[in-house]
């Protein structure tokens, strides 16, 4: 299909998008439908996330509005009430200064004024601040990866069921789930043209994410809450935060959840003091019911070569997927059996929105949790294979006591992590063959 | 005064260069080595001149009119396209290297601060090669602060071309013929479904490669459609005031024929980062515009210190409406 270049994918797609974008209604403080209820919208975690994630809610429905805020850092809730500040009009962000909440345990004020929340800090919190949404009966929008420890998947499973009773929403930031190639890409596995999945590829190798050095004048619990994404327990690993979209796909596309992983994985070139105790590299095999076998890469090492897709070979022909919007699936004899057109796209990131809003408008039911729990779980289990270089099983994971992360509403900033650097400064890193699974 | 400018230095990592001697360098191609780094980048001299930009031909955009006369100083310009060994160099560089917080040295060249791009999260090349293919989804800030910190590591000023320089070179390249085009350049019709290495196409007459096609190339410019219309005859900017939309020339691999000459107009978009799930999204990067790269110019006469700065734009955040 030459004549659908590439070029006119983009362009059309800039005319869909764009209304999304530059919707007049968006920017005023006059709702246009105004018998509907005004849903009130609170953020829990506000870095550029949760502020894209904010950002995305207002744009979705009319009649919704940001009423409250809730952060560790004042500086980082004022850097967004400031930016969506910029975005619009005082009638759609109308956060009191009374309702901006600061610090641990804040996320419960913030949570209460609202109807709809969104979870957006590090991972480790995930599991309190959704039970108790849930508990006070919100809808929600949380991000990936949805817990770092088992104990807080197990939170997670058993509020997603809860939630799901009490028809809330609950819509979970793995995005590929709202992306117009994945889900023409998942319709065309389920009609069968490629048979059933036997093996796959997944990647996230890249180089790496940022770093914020520490300072003086910060406790060491204010320091690995700012240099978040290299603690166990606040992040869980690049494969667990970032690399959980493609074995999420895995999962997805093959319709089950992996029964064991073995890998192996360390820290052969981020290793500085800054860089906490994460791996810049794992390998890992996951074995699934069915027999299929994915093996994951994830990297983060610079100047090196670099893929974030999927690929999947199934008995009758294979797939190729990337957040690029690229979906590809072929015969073995080299047939093309289908070919996303770009011109479909809309932003995933607005489509979550969209979706959850249009549901919670028509009494409609979006149950995420229990997939995002468990694609959770699935990345978990690969850094427990990695780091213990032990093959574990699902089985064994769940029924453990793993449990990284202390109660948020008992921790204060002289409080003492989870984990602590040495005389040195260094901090305690997983060793293949030494270190315990769970 | 004359003997004072003379006397003023540029110094930077060790190398001494005066301003008389880059000036009265001779106006021939070379190559620029960059120390301590595995880059070199070819420039070809352009002799400045007069011509008519923009087109009479009552079958192309109105953007494109009136056709106008205009002049530009003489400079050198980049012989390829920036590849992603040239612009990952600067990418995955250590900003804060001793070379870049002297002060002092920084002054004489124009540059107050060097900031490092973000490392991208996801591979920004979608798979399409890296290497000796040119550079893609880069923002014209972060096209511009490579030419800063080019600057910085040579002490020799460089930069984007205007939206003039680049017609000019291209005009000048006498490639813009329908019948022939396939020799010089990739686009829809012949490219495989992404852009190619740079310079397996014919050089232009001036011996630019890929200056049609391949990937379209971030100029200088405020894209305004009505711009021509009172643009100064020498020397034409439009110095952006706002983030979008901004030009970019040339036309790329997802461009059909018809795009692909020295005087069609395309510009930036917002939708560009739709996939950037970031409030402010990235300074540095597009989700969305793998089609997009850019080529450096170094002007014939270097300026002062004071000149060079106001090619260095401040950034301007963008949250995704504008």
């Amino acid at each position: 299909m030459k004549n659908l270049s590439r070029r006119k994918f983009v362009k059309s797609s800039a005319v869909v998008s764009g209304g999304i974008f530059l919707a007049p209604s968006i920017l005023t403080s006059q709702p246009m439908f105004k018998k509907e209820k005004v849903l009130k919208l609170a953020v829990v975690g506000c870095g550029g996330r949760g502020t894209g994630a904010v950002s995305q809610a207002l744009k979705a429905d009319e009649n919704v509005k940001l009423v409250a805020m809730a952060d560790a850092f004042k500086d980082r809730l004022d850097d967004s009430y400031k930016n969506l500040s910029k975005m619009f009009q005082p009638g759609k962000i109308d956060v009191k200064e009374s309702k901006k909440f600061v610090g641990f345990g804040s996320y419960k004020k913030a949570i209460d004024e609202a109807d709809v929340v969104i979870l957006t800090t590090p991972p480790g919190f995930r599991p309190q601040h959704f039970e108790y949404a849930v508990a006070q009966g919100k809808h929600i929008f949380m991000e990936k990866p949805v817990a770092t420890d088992v104990a807080g998947i197990k939170k997670v499973l058993a509020s997603a069921k809860i939630a799901k009773e009490k028809k809330l929403n609950v819509v979970v930031g793995l995005q590929r789930h709202y992306q117009t190639s994945y889900r023409e890409a998942y319709k065309h596995i389920k009609n069968g043209v490629i048979g059933n999945i036997v093996s796959g590829q997944v990647y996230w190798d890249g180089g790496g994410v940022w770093v914020r050095p520490r300072q003086e004048n910060w406790t060491e619990m204010e320091y690995q809450m700012r240099n978040w994404y290299y603690f166990n327990w606040l992040c869980g690993d690049h494969i667990l935060e970032q690399h959980i979209h493609n074995i999420d796909v895995a999962n997805w596309f093959i319709g089950e959840y992996p029964i064991k992983a073995q890998g192996m994985g360390g820290r052969e070139i981020r290793k500085g003091k800054d860089h906490g105790q994460i791996f810049d590299h794992h390998f890992v095999e996951f074995e699934y019911p069915n027999g299929a076998v994915i093996s994951s890469q994830c990297r983060h090492q610079q100047g090196c070569f670099n893929r974030v897709s999927e690929t999947f070979q199934g008995t009758l022909g294979n797939v190729h997927t990337s957040g690029g919007s690229m979906a590809k699936l072929k015969s073995y004899s080299g047939e093309k059996i289908y070919s996303h057109n770009k011109t479909q796209n809309k932003n995933p990131y607005q489509i979550e929105h969209n979706e959850l809003f249009a549901s919670i408008r028509t009494g409609g039911l979006i149950s995420d949790g229990e997939m995002g729990a468990k694609s959770t779980m699935s990345a978990i289990l690969g850094r427990m294979a990695t780091y213990s270089g032990k093959q574990v099983t699902w089985e064994d994971a769940i029924n453990s006591n793993h449990n990284l992360v202390p109660n948020e509403d008992l921790l204060n900033w002289k409080s003492v992590p989870p984990v602590v650097p040495d005389a040195s400064g260094n901090y305690p890193v997983p060793v293949p063959g030494v270190t315990k699974p769970f | 005064m004359k003997l004072k400018k003379y006397l003023k230095l540029i110094v930077f990592n060790g190398i001494l260069i005066p301003f008389s001697v880059l000036n009265a360098q001779n106006f021939e191609d070379y190559k620029q080595d960059v120390k301590g780094e595995e880059i070199s980048i070819e420039l070809v001299a352009i002799e400045g001149g007069a011509f008519l930009m923009g087109t009479k031909n009552s079958s192309r955009n109105a953007d494109e009119k009136p056709a106008h006369q205009v002049e530009v100083d003489g400079f050198w310009m980049g012989k390829y396209e920036i590849t992603w060994k040239q612009y990952d160099t600067f990418v995955y560089d250590r900003i804060n290297d001793e070379e870049f917080q002297i002060p002092s040295k920084m002054k004489e060249l124009g540059v107050d601060m060097v900031t490092g791009a973000t490392v991208p999260y996801v591979d920004m090349s979608f798979g399409m090669g890296k290497g000796e293919f040119p550079a893609v989804n880069m923002t014209q800030y972060a096209a511009l602060m490579y030419c800063k910190w080019l600057t910085a590591k040579t002490g020799v000023f460089y930069r984007l071309p205007t939206e003039a320089e680049w017609e000019y070179v291209c005009k000048k390249g006498k490639t813009d013929k329908v019948s022939t085009l396939n020799n010089y350049a990739w686009y829809d019709e012949n490219a495989g479904e992404k852009y190619e290495k740079v310079g397996t196409k014919k050089p232009n007459a001036l011996g630019i490669y890929d200056m049609l096609g391949n990937v379209s190339e971030w100029v200088l410019d405020q894209y305004d459609k009505a711009y021509y219309s009172s643009s100064p005859k020498k020397n034409p900017w439009n110095k952006p005031t706002k983030l979008y939309p901004l030009v970019i020339r040339g036309g790329s691999w997802v461009d059909t024929a018809d795009k692909i000459c020295c005087t069609n107009r395309e510009y930036s978009q917002t939708n560009w980062k739709q996939r950037d799930p970031q409030i402010p999204k990235s300074n540095w990067w597009f989700t969305d515009a793998e089609f997009v790269g850019f080529r450096i110019v170094r002007p014939k006469e270097q300026p002062s210190a004071k000149e060079t700065e106001k090619y260095w734009m401040e950034v301007i955040e963008d949250f995704g409406i504008e």
